[in-house]
């Protein structure tokens, strides 16, 4: 029923919404608790309930076409020879070929590659495409390992070890049958068409103490040369960020509760983990205690759709932010342009979150030849490529207005809070008050 | 001195030389040495690892954590007993242990042979892509978990949950199973079986048990894909 069809008398429960009602539904029906991809879809406190306090008398703000602001980052700055160098603060998050398809993942190569940033792999190892279309790409060590090998360790820019992404914090990965394709079976040493499941745990470590050993070895192996990331996902951020900087990380990855995935149980999505917003507040805090703030680069993710929220994430002591779900959005994922064929799998652009079926008429989160098809790699990339360009225009934009040069020198005075939860989770007064609720004085 | 070259063989003496210094050199390993000899290696980690040619380093005692991880070539030799994560993903050549190896040997190994000629722990095998092991004592719980392709021999025992959630490797076990985990069932053990046992054996040297006493397990593929009737095996 739509709002239009409302009339006196029908009350919807807040308890038992249609949402609410139709999953009961479903669930008696099917008796498999729902799969899907996208991220967390309730409200969450997030960078939209901060506010920039813009200069005025007191500060004094720059010309916003004529001064400059620079947005350059290297990460991987304590231990590594060869840190990245990134012209935007904005990178690609890792996502896996498989759960996307080999177009969308050579667009992302295509525009980051463009403005000059760093694409990411994912479960299910490296691949050509990406690999020649990302002039920087950081190879993912994951608990499956699918496709992990020592000659693409060695041709990638940067390792990241991941210990858990902000969707499924303490889960593993799920790649389900009708999207194994012969050629990502055999990527990944495993029947076609089964329903892959990724361990939840590395196979050769099991705590802090283990990682540091790990890290070790894997800069053994390549020699030193590679920065080493960490990417948890956020739930008990400050322990884990204090332990990875402890074991060794170049760069910790903290990736809130909102951050993307292309398969997981959606009562996984929206009942673990912490949003994206007090996450990155412990982060840095736990860095700052350390001494280690901007020695041991951040990146934050879970949730970065616009400018604003790269330049909130920045302020508030990020060193980088990085993109998944709005990376495929830019791509073509909901676009209008599908409409009816959305319809027609039961769905509507603006709603699309079967990534896991594998049926995607955008054919980013596919592995149908077909479909695949549809998306034209550098067509993508350029889209990809204006996308960042708009989100390091807007951060510039912002920035300037705060009276910074770069911006990285944008900090968490320039922020208040428009609610209470936002102001006592980012650490930050509520506006208008000089009042941050959770903060121990003496 | 931390180094001596010995008729052909270079010897490193990791009591003096940083373990740097020595993954550096085996990884780039001067024209005309293929065989190293590492002295005192008292438990250090990550001996050894990433090594990418046909080199032949024998190690004279105990090593640390993920000894020749990610090996591709090489054939790594411990006289001794290894720490965690032996020959972790595995690439290819071989990796012999003369005493036991502890939790995770083998871990995600795509392809060459690990032989353990004392005891392995648990998790041995886990994830395994392809790679051949040999264990001659027993192995620990949990071995073989999520065990992909590649073959786990043991001459001795196995511990609880023997190849839980298995996919297609195959499991041979000479000794006693504590317990099978999820969807690992016992299979018939025919006779192309027994003659690839029969290689695997012959290639870790080992000589005096009879092929057709081993047991054979490996997957029911019954949880490949998801079925709500299988939740209670979940």
């Amino acid at each position: 029923m739509s709002n239009g069809d409302w009339h006196p008398g029908l009350r919807e429960s807040y308890l038992y919404d249609r949402n609410v009602i139709a999953e009961i539904q479903r669930a008696s029906r099917e008796g498999i608790y729902d799969i899907r991809g996208f991220g967390a879809k309730r409200r969450l406190p997030h960078f939209d309930d901060l506010l920039f306090l813009g200069a005025s008398v007191s500060r004094y703000p720059l010309e916003g076409y004529r001064e400059r602001c620079d947005t350059d980052v290297a990460l991987g700055t304590r231990f590594a020879k060869n840190p990245l160098e990134l012209k935007i603060p904005v990178t690609i998050a890792g996502m896996s070929f498989g759960a996307l398809s080999a177009p969308a993942k050579e667009a992302l190569g295509r525009g980051a590659s463009e403005v000059g940033t760093a694409t990411t792999t994912g479960d299910g190892g490296m691949t050509e495409e990406e690999r020649t279309h990302s002039k920087t790409l950081v190879y993912q060590v994951l608990p499956s390992r699918y496709g992990l090998n020592p000659d693409d360790l060695r041709r990638a820019d940067a390792i990241e070890i991941v210990v858990g992404q902000g969707a499924k914090p303490g889960g593993g990965g799920m790649l389900l049958g009708h999207k194994i394709s012969d050629r990502v079976a055999a990527m990944r040493a495993l029947p076609k068409a089964i329903d892959q499941r990724s361990a939840c745990r590395h196979p050769d470590w099991t705590g802090p103490d283990d990682l540091e050993i790990k890290i070790h070895e894997l800069r053994e192996i390549t020699d030193w040369e590679k920065p080493i990331f960490v990417k948890i996902g956020a739930t008990r951020t400050y322990y884990d960020v204090q332990l990875a900087v402890k074991a060794g990380a170049d760069v910790i990855v903290v990736d809130g509760m909102q951050g993307g995935t292309a398969a997981t149980q959606d009562v996984f999505i929206e009942h673990v983990g912490i949003p994206t917003l007090p996450a990155t507040r412990l982060a840095v805090q736990a860095l700052q205690e350390l001494d280690m703030h901007r020695k041991v680069q951040l990146v934050i993710s879970g949730g970065i759709r616009t400018g604003a929220d790269v330049a909130k994430a920045l302020a508030l002591g990020a060193d980088a932010v990085s993109i998944g779900t709005a990376a495929l959005i830019s791509l073509g994922d909901n676009s209008p342009e599908y409409d009816d064929e959305y319809r027609k799998i039961g769905s509507a652009s603006g709603f699309y979150d079967d990534w896991q079926a594998g049926r995607d008429p955008a054919g980013i989160s596919t592995q149908d030849d077909e479909l695949s098809a549809r998306l034209d790699p550098v067509l993508g990339g350029r889209r990809i490529a204006n996308y960042l360009r708009v989100l390091t225009l807007e951060a510039q934009t912002l920035a300037r207005a705060c009276g910074k040069s770069h911006v990285h020198n944008l900090e968490p005075e320039d922020l208040v809070a428009l609610t209470v939860e936002a102001a006592a989770m980012a650490g930050v007064p509520l506006a208008g008050t000089d009042w941050i609720p959770g903060l121990r004085s003496g | 001195m931390g180094t001596a070259e010995l008729a052909g063989v270079e010897v490193v003496d990791l009591a003096s030389t940083p373990l740097r210094e020595l993954n550096r050199r085996l990884h780039e390993p001067a024209d005309g040495v293929r065989t190293w000899r590492i002295l005192n290696p008292n438990g250090a980690h990550a001996v050894a690892c990433g090594l990418d040619s046909e080199i032949d380093v024998e190690i004279e005692g105990h090593v640390g954590y993920y000894c020749a991880g990610m090996n591709k070539l090489g054939t790594v030799h411990v006289h001794g007993n290894a720490g965690t994560g032996l020959a972790e993903n595995l690439m290819s050549g071989a990796v012999i242990v003369d005493g036991s190896a502890s939790q995770s040997a083998g871990a995600s190994g795509h392809g060459g042979l690990l032989v353990v000629h004392g005891d392995a722990s648990a998790r041995c095998g886990i994830s395994m892509k392809g790679i051949d092991i040999v264990v001659r004592g027993s192995v620990g719980h949990l071995s073989a978990f999520m065990a992909q392709t590649g073959r786990l021999v043991v001459c001795g025992d196995a511990g609880e949950a023997l190849g839980d959630s298995i996919y297609e490797a195959r499991l041979y076990v000479h000794g006693e199973v504590a317990g099978l985990g999820s969807d690992c069932i016992e299979k018939e053990l025919r006779d192309e079986h027994v003659a690839e046992l029969s290689e695997l054996l012959a290639r870790a040297g080992v000589d005096d048990i009879e092929p057709r006493e081993f047991r054979r397990y490996g997957s029911a593929r019954q949880l490949y894909n998801f079925k709500v009737d299988n939740a209670a095996a979940y």
